[in-house]
């Protein structure tokens, strides 16, 4: 392959290969994501191969195995196209019955269809699955069209057009201005303008400028960016390199977290196919821009994902982050000007430059512009990634696109923003999504996790779990952070052990001030979220806890206890098998009973037990 | 503490030393050089003792207290060598809200080791992870690179089972 010299060298070769293609070959496109290779995709795709070579059916079908689809519950997926028919819980079996009646002839097997819960329907085509019909997925959407592996299959649907424009057609202040006109803001939680960030750093005085890619993503419960890495990552690489050309900088780089491992490999075939098309390197595209780029991968710390923490891991020193008295986009990566934004954030650039920031500004609110992309899980009907237009309500992501909770139990909050965020109770369901709403409910939008919990949740656990998250991820630098978080810890496990006392709400709400305004970082800063948003709608459990020794949600262990309904207990002994302390005893076919002694409380009895006779009292 | 981990022979051989030089000369006056010469010797090695950290420091002229706050800052690193296969149980939200806790205990329980320990036979170490971005599927479970979803303490001893 010869590097591209030209814009017409580019556009001919995209001719080409649309050319090259026939529109009508049928394309089974099975998501490779990291969630459905762990459904076994890959077995799959290998008895598609195997299928395809036996029935010699290489000019009629193709096999392309793609990025995460979205709808992670029913994995492995796969889509059909021309006609778009959508099979889900695919497994080996069914390969060779697909080819035979999906490729070969011309129909659909209902077994493989979704069907709908309400109408009990089957659903043929992906578009009209409630999960994917309610979305609008302009970001995520070509994750399921395109091989991540293959740029070819990139330019075809149109990418690298952006950076034409931008560098053709636009100059670095139109660019700068096109993005701030879409009000784009940071999709990594903060919600800063993007456009003024580069206009900042393009300004700040320097021989050098970087850019960096933060995918980083470490709040628990998202993957949306590693999605995007791996699916798409030639649209990541397209935002950077157009922010690069905007704010005067030649060396970019991807910071990714090293619990990826496909993303890293992904955007690094990514970055070495853009090398040898000539679209980083030197003169790319034959105009006087130079740019390219290079992967860090992360150490596994959470504070990394703080800008100038990050800064300093890729510098090969330990994340601590430093005070912003002076901004990263004046003084960052090796004291030079340095932008950064993460990865969902890049990918939004190429769609802004090609279609307008009119266009792009109709989608949203007001003040949160365009789409966002979602983890939806937890105790959630339709696990997976959902993309969908600032202002959608939670009630909508949850409950039309979500189906709603699990086994007829009952809604009870939504985590959202990860460890920095907050829990939002059931009132506040018709809410908007966007930035500032999510604030004004004492949560935030963080990089988009969205933890649904019903009511066999504990808030005060949850809580729990995130300071055990957040004492072990501070870096220490600041005392209120380090300490601080560890002794709000020591007293909810305290409460959740059922040694709580008076007071300790009180004293967690005092504490989490001091932590929160004390603190340099965002870590520190936002620690105190997940307790206080908790104490602030969910009060009474906190008081159940410490006043009545009881937890609501039958979660904590020191509160609750195992016991077998006499009543209800047919005597089968798959509790008794399973115990592995060996605390259950009893006749066959007669009714069981726990040692409390010997218990320790590890619900294997409740869960294999068939006839609902274990309760948690 | 970590740094009282015993090596169990001279890690340090002329070997491991050559193995290291080549890593080293590869990032040869390349800024940032430590975190992925530190990754690379990891997966060479499987730990980083402290017989590997000052080699590392002395090559390349990094102070050897520099190395080792580095090692012991991030999550990544470890001073103890792990046991042949490695069980990372996820505790994301979404896998600790759909039991990840429970799969974790009964690990503990079942295994006899805390969270960083190796069994005594070295056929297992136990860690817990922070989000493998594999929330769709919680709770998951990843041995060695196989990522196992859906799990339940049931479904523990079964899923173990291959890996010897």
């Amino acid at each position: 392959m010869s590097k591209f010299l030209s814009k017409q060298d580019l556009e001919e070769y995209r001719k080409k290969i649309i050319n090259s293609r026939d529109p009508n070959k049928i394309i089974i496109a099975l998501c490779g994501d990291t969630g459905c290779q762990a459904y076994g995709a890959n077995k799959i795709a290998d008895a598609f191969r195997k299928e395809i070579k036996a029935k010699n059916l290489q000019d009629r079908v193709e096999l392309k195995i793609t990025g995460c689809h979205g709808f992670c519950e029913r994995g492995p997926l796969i889509v059909i196209y021309p006609k778009k028919i959508f099979y889900q819980k695919v497994s080996e079996k069914d390969v060779s019955e697909i080819i035979s009646e999906s490729v070969v002839n011309d129909n659909v097997i209902e077994r493989l269809l979704y069907v709908h819960p309400e109408t009990k329907e089957p659903i043929v085509k992906e578009d009209e699955v409630p999960f994917y019909n309610r979305q609008q997925k302009i970001i995520s959407g070509m994750n399921s069209v395109i091989d991540p592996t293959n740029i070819d299959d990139y330019i075809a649907i149109g990418g690298y057009s952006a950076l034409e424009k931008a560098l053709f057609d636009m100059d670095p202040d139109s660019i700068i201005e096109e993005v701030k006109k879409a009000n784009l803001r940071g999709r990594g939680g903060g919600g800063f303008p993007t456009g003024v960030k580069w206009e900042s750093c393009k300004n700040a005085p320097g021989d050098i400028h970087y850019v960096i890619c933060n995918a980083d993503e470490g709040d628990p419960g998202a993957y949306m960016d590693r999605s995007l890495l791996e699916g798409n990552p030639h649209s990541v690489l397209e935002g950077m390199m157009i922010g690069a050309y905007a704010i005067g900088s030649s060396e970019g780089y991807v910071y990714v977290r090293n619990e990826y491992p496909l993303a890293v490999e992904n955007v690094n075939i990514a970055i070495k196919q853009a090398r040898e098309y000539g679209l980083l390197g030197e003169n790319i595209l034959g105009t006087d821009f130079s740019f390219d780029i290079k992967v860090t991968r992360g150490g596994g710390a959470f504070v990394c994902g703080e800008s100038t923490a990050l800064m300093a891991s890729i510098e090969g020193l330990w994340g601590e982050p430093r005070a912003k008295h002076i901004h990263t986009v004046v003084s960052g990566l090796y004291n030079k000007p340095t932008n950064l934004n993460n990865v969902e954030t890049w990918a939004n650039v190429p769609l802004i430059i090609n279609k307008g920031a009119d266009w792009y500004s109709k989608i949203g609110t007001e003040n949160s512009k365009g789409t966002k992309i979602f983890s939806l899980v937890g105790k959630v009907n339709n696990t997976g990634l959902v993309e969908v237009p600032m202002g959608i309500t939670l009630r909508e992501i949850i409950f039309d696109i979500g189906g709603g909770v699990p086994n007829g139990k009952k809604f009870k909050a939504v985590q959202t923003g990860g460890p920095s965020g907050g829990c939002i109770p059931e009132e506040y369901l018709d809410t908007p999504v966007d930035f500032d709403r999510l604030t004004e409910l004492g949560s935030m939008m963080g990089s988009g996790g969205m933890i649904v919990m019903d009511e066999s949740t504990c808030m005060v656990d949850v809580a729990r779990y995130f300071l055990n998250f957040l004492k072990d991820e501070s870096c220490g630098k600041c005392t209120t952070c380090r300490e601080g978080i560890k002794r709000m810890y020591e007293i909810l496990t305290d409460i959740t052990e059922g040694r709580g006392k008076e007071g300790d709400i009180e004293l967690l709400e005092e504490l989490g001030w001091v932590v929160a305004n004390a603190s340099l970082c965002g870590l520190g800063q936002t620690a105190p979220n997940p307790v206080l948003s908790t104490i602030r709608y969910f009060r009474d459990e906190y008081e159940a806890h410490i006043k009545e020794k009881r937890c609501p949600a039958k979660v904590c262990k020191a509160l609750i206890r195992y016991e077998i309904d006499q009543e209800k207990c047919t005597g089968c002994g798959r509790c008794r098998i399973n115990c592995p302390v060996e605390a259950i005893s009893g006749e066959k076919k007669k009714p069981h009973i726990i040692d409390q002694e010997k218990c320790i409380k590890c619900g294997i009895c409740h869960e294999v037990c068939k006839f609902d006779a274990v309760n948690i009292i | 503490m970590e740094i009282a981990a015993k090596t169990e022979e001279n890690i340090l051989t002329k070997e491991s030393m050559e193995i290291l030089d080549k890593i080293i000369s590869r990032y040869k006056g390349k800024r940032g050089a430590l975190m992925p010469v530190l990754q690379e010797a990891q997966e060479e090695f499987g730990y980083l003792p402290i017989e590997i950290q000052n080699y590392i420091a002395t090559q390349m002229g990094i102070p050897a207290s520099e190395v080792y706050g580095v090692v012991t800052f991030y999550h990544f690193f470890t001073m103890v060598p792990k046991g042949r296969h490695t069980i990372k149980v996820c505790l994301g939200t979404a896998c600790y809200v759909r039991g990840g806790k429970k799969i974790i205990e009964k690990l503990k329980n079942d295994l006899g080791i805390d969270i960083g320990g190796t069994t005594p036979d070295r056929r297992f170490s136990l860690d817990v992870v922070r989000c493998l971005g594999a929330c769709g599927l919680a709770p998951v479970v990843m041995v060695d690179n196989d990522i196992h979803q859906g799990m339940k303490p049931s479904k523990l001893d079964k899923t173990l089972e291959p890996y010897k």
